[in-house]
């Protein structure tokens, strides 16, 4: 008001028509909330139920792997003779038996066929048979699978010696379950005769008082009478090759397995990141030289740096090496890593963001922590991502060469490996640890595609 | 085209010979030598043996030896397998896992190419959710568990229908192959679908199918013609690192069903410690892996004018 407006204007105007008018402030107000990158991917991943499904699955892998020797408490390495390779909810209950006594008193004459001549147990399974036209010898044989006509009788037992003897006792490793035995004859060249007899026999467990107590199964001051049951310890998931109990191993190489999925992608990434980032950031000569030892990186054999690893830290062939692994994996794998950043870093170098920072003054170790790394986020949790599935991968494929995790230990490829060699017989040896293997991978792979579809909008698969 | 090719075999032969000295300089590098595992020797015995495999020469004169027989294409003799060459053993092995990688891959290619595009076609109907619920099981469970229960599936049914339909192990006629094939075709399958589905979506929405539709051409036409020749053109790509794939894929599928193939071989030798046996291989594999991606790229340039190289 430094000039005096001239009358006539003040007598146009009315009084207070040069204020200003109210401001709308309301057109320009943002209704939703304002959400950063990360909030909205969150969201975004939220709303994808297969990938939150994966994430719930691995929380409790983790659970499994870090709480699960607190809850069930049996040492992996612990071997329960009377159950080995049992599969899980097999039979527990054992009668309780008088101690052994040979069988010297010949039994009573059998009309027709092959008969039981006591309750088969495990201690012993007792067989007698009428004799067989034209046998001067019986050989008898026991199989695990029904017998046909044709096929294989199993495995051969004995053979009595004489025409005169026609029973039989076998103790050769009797397991609980369905056995098949056959009497064959034979005739005076040992030559097998088509004169046979099967018989299907339920083989009960069996265990004598003083086993019973001397593997503490019954009260200790609980007294057992013939003919009471007992109840072997108990595996919710059966028992391995030799006696030891599944799920405890499982939680061990649990351990192994996803250290070794967790470990050493972490660590290869870093280093990818950290080598990408200088190389592509810097750029110029320095980045064509750091890029072409990537390009010889990718072509060595791992295979072969593995074993070599594996000596140089002087772990002979049969043992344990996790530590040779995670350093093959990451002295190998973050090539592949390397190439994706530098790749990300050279686009992101030349976005605006990125000049408008370095006008203002930001320093180059600013512009790559505040923008370029956070930027390329996206890209290299989804790398992560995948390079723990395909490192899971890895160590069972070693562990099942024999490169990787060797006995006592117990790792998911390990187990495997053991669990096809008796997968005819107990497919639930092979079953578990390949169905853990499976099931974490699987995971890891659907949260992959989840945290592509939601960070980042060029790689987002198409549905 | 033909400095392209040169090019790029020069770039390969680099590369050979970087893995070359990379494998031999790690060799080297570790503590022992290929001798020390063996049983108890006198020190005449052991002198005589590092004479017969030049070990007593200093390093830099045994990589000129190694460098100069393995450019005459010689790569050494077995140290646990006396007189017997590592040429030998590949000359030997290797027919068995080519013929077992080619079916691999060609029923790989069939079926991811055959599996994408069905995706693509019935694209969120009953079809697409089914194989690519299969797929993603094809991603997640590891080959050797595809192994063993193949052949405990094949047991199965042999002993169900009473007659032996598809042998479960060993290796010598057709009927050998196809069960270890569609084992090792497995993972390169699933990942070939996936691949093949993103780009039959992608290729939906080009300008030259819509010229197609305003022609008027038939549906199946523009699907065989336009979209699915275009289609193909990225899984070709990968075909090269999916033989990778494939070649070390071979080595388990190769132990569960006892074939007498090179991958087998290389795991014994690996287990052995048969170290000029682990370094021919090593070198062949890296060789056959560089061509392949070569002559991968180079038929890619044919097929696809675009990226045919000047």
């Amino acid at each position: 008001m430094a000039t005096q407006l001239p009358p006539d204007v003040d007598a146009i105007l009315p009084p207070g028509a040069l204020e200003p008018l109210h401001s709308e402030a309301r057109v320009q107000k943002i209704t939703r909330p304002s959400l950063s990158y990360w909030q909205d991917a969150w969201i975004r991943l939220k709303a994808n139920r297969r990938a939150i499904l994966s994430l719930y699955l691995i929380i409790a892998m983790l659970a499994f792997t870090l709480f699960g020797p607190l809850v069930w408490r049996v040492s992996p390495s612990a071997q329960d003779l009377q159950q080995v390779s049992s599969p899980p909810g097999a039979d527990r209950s054992a009668v309780i038996v008088p101690p052994y006594r040979p069988w010297t008193d010949a039994p009573p004459p059998v009309a027709r066929g092959l008969t039981l001549a006591a309750p088969a147990t495990t201690q012993y399974v007792r067989l007698a048979w009428a004799p067989l036209p034209g046998a001067v010898d019986y050989r008898i044989y026991r199989d695990i699978v029904p017998v046909h006509s044709e096929s294989a009788l199993g495995l051969p037992l004995g053979t009595t010696g004489s025409p005169a003897v026609t029973h039989y006792e076998d103790r050769l490793d009797l397991t609980p379950g369905t056995a098949y035995y056959s009497v064959v004859a034979l005739n005076a060249q040992g030559v097998e005769l088509p004169a046979r007899e099967t018989l299907r026999v339920e083989v009960d467990n069996a265990i004598t008082v003083a086993e019973a107590t001397e593997r503490g199964l019954a009260a200790p001051n609980a007294t057992l009478a013939i003919g009471d049951t007992v109840q072997y310890r108990l595996h919710p998931l059966g028992t391995d090759y030799l006696g030891r109990d599944m799920l405890a191993r499982l939680m061990q190489g649990a351990r192994v397995s996803l250290f070794i999925g967790l470990v050493a992608p972490l660590l290869y990434v870093l280093l990818g990141v950290a080598y990408g980032s200088i190389a592509g950031f810097v750029g110029g000569r320095t980045d064509q030289l750091m890029m072409r030892f990537v390009d010889f990186a990718i072509a060595l054999p791992f295979l072969l740096f593995m074993i070599l690893f594996k000596i140089a830290f002087g772990i002979g062939p049969g043992e344990s090496g996790i530590l040779p692994m995670v350093v093959a994996l990451v002295a190998l794998s973050w090539p592949g890593t390397a190439r994706l950043v530098r790749g990300q870093i050279l686009q992101v170098r030349e976005e605006a963001y990125v000049s408008a920072a370095r006008l203002l003054g930001g320093r180059t170790g600013y512009l790559v922590m505040r923008h370029m790394i956070p930027n390329t986020m996206g890209v290299i949790l989804v790398t992560l991502t995948f390079a723990i599935p395909s490192a899971i991968f890895t160590e069972a494929f070693l562990s099942f060469i024999g490169l990787g995790v060797a006995p006592p230990n117990a790792s998911w490829g390990s187990m495997s490996n053991d669990g096809i060699k008796t997968m005819l017989s107990h497919p639930h040896e092979l079953l578990f640890p390949a169905l853990m293997i499976s099931i974490t991978v699987l995971a890891f792979n659907l949260l992959g595609d989840g945290l592509r579809d939601a960070l980042d909008a060029k790689m987002r698969s198409r549905e | 085209m033909l400095r392209y090719t040169l090019t790029r075999l020069l770039q390969g032969v680099i590369t050979i010979w970087f893995i070359a000295t990379a494998t031999f300089v790690a060799m080297h590098a570790v503590p022992g030598d290929p001798l020390s595992g063996a049983k108890a020797m006198t020190t005449d015995m052991r002198h005589n043996l590092e004479v017969k495999y030049g070990l007593d020469k200093p390093v830099g004169q045994q990589y000129l030896i190694y460098m100069n027989n393995l450019a005459h294409g010689d790569l050494g003799i077995s140290f646990t397998q006396k007189n017997r060459s590592v040429n030998d053993i590949i000359r030997e092995h290797f027919p068995v896992s080519a013929a077992l990688g080619i079916l691999a891959i060609v029923f790989a290619a069939l079926g991811g190419i055959l599996f994408g595009a069905l995706t693509a076609l019935y694209r969120n109907k009953w079809p697409d959710t089914v194989i690519m619920l299969m797929v993603i099981l094809g991603i997640s469970v590891p080959s050797f568990v595809f192994a063993a229960f193949a052949q405990l599936a094949v047991v199965k049914l042999n002993s169900a229908f009473g007659i032996s339909l598809l042998p479960v192990a060993g290796w010598g006629t057709v009927k050998h192959m196809i069960l270890p094939a569609l084992v090792l075709g497995l993972g390169t399958m699933a990942y070939l679908t996936r691949l093949m589905r993103s780009s039959m979506l992608e290729i939906v929405n080009a300008d030259f199918i819509r010229t197609a539709k305003a022609k008027g051409l038939p549906a199946t036409r523009i699907f065989t013609r336009h979209q699915l020749r275009n289609a193909i053109l990225p899984v070709i790509t990968v075909l090269g690192p999916a033989i990778a794939a494939i070649t070390t894929g071979s080595f388990v599928v190769e132990l569960v069903f006892a074939i007498p193939g090179l991958g087998r071989y290389f795991v014994q030798a690996v287990q052995q410690l048969d170290y000029t046996v682990i370094m021919g291989t090593t070198v062949f594999f890296g060789a056959f892996l560089v061509l392949m991606v070569i002559i991968v790229d180079l038929l890619y340039g044919l097929i696809d004018p675009r990226v045919r190289v000047n």
